[in-house]
């Protein structure tokens, strides 16, 4: 064993022995960071937003519990698994942070989330669409808040099968995340008796997309589906619409749309598009409330990706004060015995592989004259049970299952 | 039905017309970057920022002053043109004579700068730009459904760049900017303002930019990244054409837009390479480009 080693063995046992010796609250504080896209492709989405309601969240709670003060740290992920995975190890090394929050980018999301097991804290997920996070790379440290692809494909899909939509045609950005929507999607379609005709997988991201809705309206499927996500989806949405692709009786199916997205675009080219949310601000008196209060602050309505960091970070707290400890492990005990029960979901619960299971929303974009407002935006055709919504235990491969 | 590559006729022709489509943008968008290296030796990054301020430019005009379509298509490319003559007149001219890394460097941040400013206000997901009322609905070729838009962007830009490439090529004017390029020293001797004439070239090459920017904000969103994403294979048209070929631009354009397109059926995972690959191909054989003169 030369110097170096012995140095760092001595610093890391000594670094064991003195958290093990830590008080129930660690420094006096607890310490949340908030990793997310501030200045890509997915600062939309959750970015400055995000962080907003997060501190609303902390705010609400009166910014500390039993005297002692919630500190919130926030970075830029620039959607970088390697630059996110940096910044938390930075973060749980040097500012001994307890939870991390925000979280969008998949890729960045399984990064951290490796950094947050190996230092034994929490990552509570938000903004991430993979629901391997919850399966193949389910961890004791993490839980997956708002939603996740499964629960999209599943419930856009099973939807859109319902309404007649029997021939499928996919369009799929060329990536992990596209690949593993354009197999959920096609998995749904099957066990519903319908067919897929053949998908296009575009490379991402893509600026031009007539040439694959050119071949999607040449297929003569019943629907196109769009396994992408953000600029893409806008892209394909815009470029379909321009081709006359509705009007020539072929429906499209949005997998992962945002509010932000249809904002964007206008309800011009998205109306009557199908997609499937976990919350909408226009759900009920207590969504509207709150999406008051954050529109009064932030200057837009909150999308389901703020809403989720809401709610996760206000049931994170409450469970840090019952529990009277931030140890992670205790901390995650005590938010699975607790239902969750705010403006985001109704008697949500935290199953053991992390998966916080809520009711999921099928929606329809409103047409323009249907909608009264800048942000009147969906009409809610279906709340789909949280349990039918997720991807069902029996069929997880998570390993924390196994261990029981 | 007939079959070419393993590809029904009918599919292969719509193919390349939207292959012509898009073309068409890489030609007036490279074409800009070409004048501007011919007369200022500048690699323009800023120009893909410039795009997107077309975009913009139209966008908030009518969101704002209620300026139409019409109206956008020839006051944003004044704005922008405007602006970017203060860009040559402020800061390149300052460079002026130096290694070309440093209009690079220069230009590149003026670019970072103007779309980190535009997310800070716009956000990423951008605006959408409605369809004007002329140019909305669509032909049915046959084999496929054209949309009015797409036919209006390939004349639209065909004309603009052919009228530039006539002002440069067969008029007195050009003349001045060609003789500028080969040896301003010597027209400054003849009493030719070469720095004025340096000045209206970059203007103009940025107008062209923010031309190209108003023809795409009806079919594209308007982001505020919209040019730092296309700007890179636009790079990639210049070096094929060969810096500085007004013709060489024009044609490559078109070309790449075709090629692109073929590959967008025939193995769709390569759409965005394949530029690349042509031009590593082109360097190897032909290092000054299809249309530059080796030097």
């Amino acid at each position: 064993m030369n110097l170096f080693q012995k140095t760092a063995s001595t610093i890391l046992a000594t670094s064991l022995i003195a958290s093990a010796a830590q008080a129930q609250l660690s420094d006096d504080e607890i310490r949340i960071g908030y990793l997310a896209d501030m200045s890509g492709t997915y600062r939309d989405l959750s970015g400055p937003g995000g962080l907003e309601a997060l501190q609303m969240a902390v705010e609400d709670f009166g910014g500390q519990i039993d005297g002692k003060k919630i500190v919130i740290f926030s970075a830029d992920d620039l959607n970088k698994p390697d630059v996110g995975a940096s910044t938390v190890r930075q973060w749980v090394d040097e500012r001994n942070v307890d939870m991390v929050t925000g979280l969008v980018a998949s890729s960045v999301v399984l990064a951290a989330s490796q950094v947050v097991e190996q230092a034994g804290k929490l990552a509570l997920i938000s903004g991430a669409a993979a629901s391997s996070i919850t399966n193949e790379y389910c961890s004791p440290n993490h839980i997956h808040w708002t939603y996740d692809s499964y629960a999209l494909a599943n419930g856009t899909a099973k939807a859109v099968l319902a309404n007649g939509g029997k021939s499928w045609f996919i369009l799929t950005a060329d990536y992990a995340f596209g690949h593993a929507m354009e197999a959920d999607i096609t998995k749904v379609v099957k066990a519903d008796g319908g067919s897929v005709l053949g998908t296009v997988r575009h490379p991402f991201p893509s600026s031009d997309f007539s040439s694959y809705i050119l071949q999607a309206q040449g297929s003569g499927a019943d629907v196109i589906a769009l396994a992408n996500a953000g600029a893409d989806t806008v892209n394909s949405l815009m470029t379909a619409s321009q081709f006359g692709v509705t009007q020539s009786g072929q429906k499209l199916a949005g997998m992962v749309v945002f509010l932000n997205d249809i904002h964007a675009m206008g309800l011009d080219v998205t109306q009557g598009l199908m997609l499937t949310t976990g919350w909408y601000w226009d759900l009920n008196e207590e969504t509207r409330a709150w999406s008051k209060r954050y529109e009064d602050r932030f200057g837009s309505k909150p999308g389901m990706v703020p809403a989720g960091i809401y709610s996760a970070t206000l049931h994170y707290l409450n469970a840090v004060k019952a529990s009277g400890s931030d140890e992670a492990q205790a901390v995650r005990t005590q938010m699975m015995a607790t239902p969750v029960n705010d403006m985001f979901a109704k008697n949500g619960k935290i199953r053991a592989d992390g998966r916080m299971v809520h009711d999921m929303y099928l929606a329809q974009v409103k047409t323009p004259a249907e909608s009264k407002g800048e942000w009147d935006l969906y009409k809610i055709v279906r709340t789909i049970p949280g349990d039918e919504a997720f991807r069902p235990l029996a069929a997880s491969q998570c390993k924390l299952l196994s261990q029981n | 039905m007939t079959m070419v590559f393993g590809i029904p006729l009918g599919v292969l022709l719509g193919q390349l017309l939207l292959g012509l489509i898009n073309g068409a943008f890489y030609a007036l968008l490279s074409l800009g970057l070409a004048i501007i290296f011919g007369l200022l030796r500048i690699i323009n990054f800023a120009h893909g920022a410039q795009y997107m301020l077309g975009a913009f430019a139209a966008v908030l005009g009518l969101n704002y002053l209620g300026l139409n379509y019409w109206v956008a298509l020839i006051v944003a490319p004044l704005l922008v043109g405007a602006l970017g003559m203060l860009i040559e007149r402020g800061l390149l001219r300052r460079i002026a004579g130096e290694d070309h890394l440093y209009g690079l460097l220069l230009t590149f941040g003026l670019a970072l700068i103007v779309e980190g400013c535009f997310v800070k206000l716009f956000g990423v997901s951008g605006a959408s730009y409605p369809m004007p009322e002329l140019l909305k609905g669509g032909y049915n070729l046959g084999f496929m459904f054209l949309p009015t838009y797409r036919a209006w962007v390939v004349v639209a830009a065909l004309v603009v760049c052919l009228l530039t490439w006539y002002m440069i090529e067969r008029t007195r004017l050009g003349s001045y900017l060609r003789a500028g390029t080969e040896n301003p020293k010597l027209m400054q001797a003849f009493g030719i303002n070469v720095p004025l004439l340096i000045t209206l070239t970059y203007g103009y090459g940025a107008a062209l930019a923010a031309f190209a920017g108003v023809l795409a904000a009806p079919i594209y969103s308007v982001t505020p990244t919209m040019g730092a994403n296309l700007l890179i294979v636009v790079f990639a048209v210049v070096v094929i054409g060969g810096m500085g070929s007004i013709m060489g631009a024009i044609v490559t354009g078109l070309a790449m837009g075709l090629i692109e397109g073929l590959t967008k059926v025939i193995y769709p995972e390569a759409a965005n390479t394949i530029v690349f690959l042509v031009m590593v191909l082109v360097l190897l054989v032909r290092p000054a480009g299809l249309f530059g003169k080796e030097t």
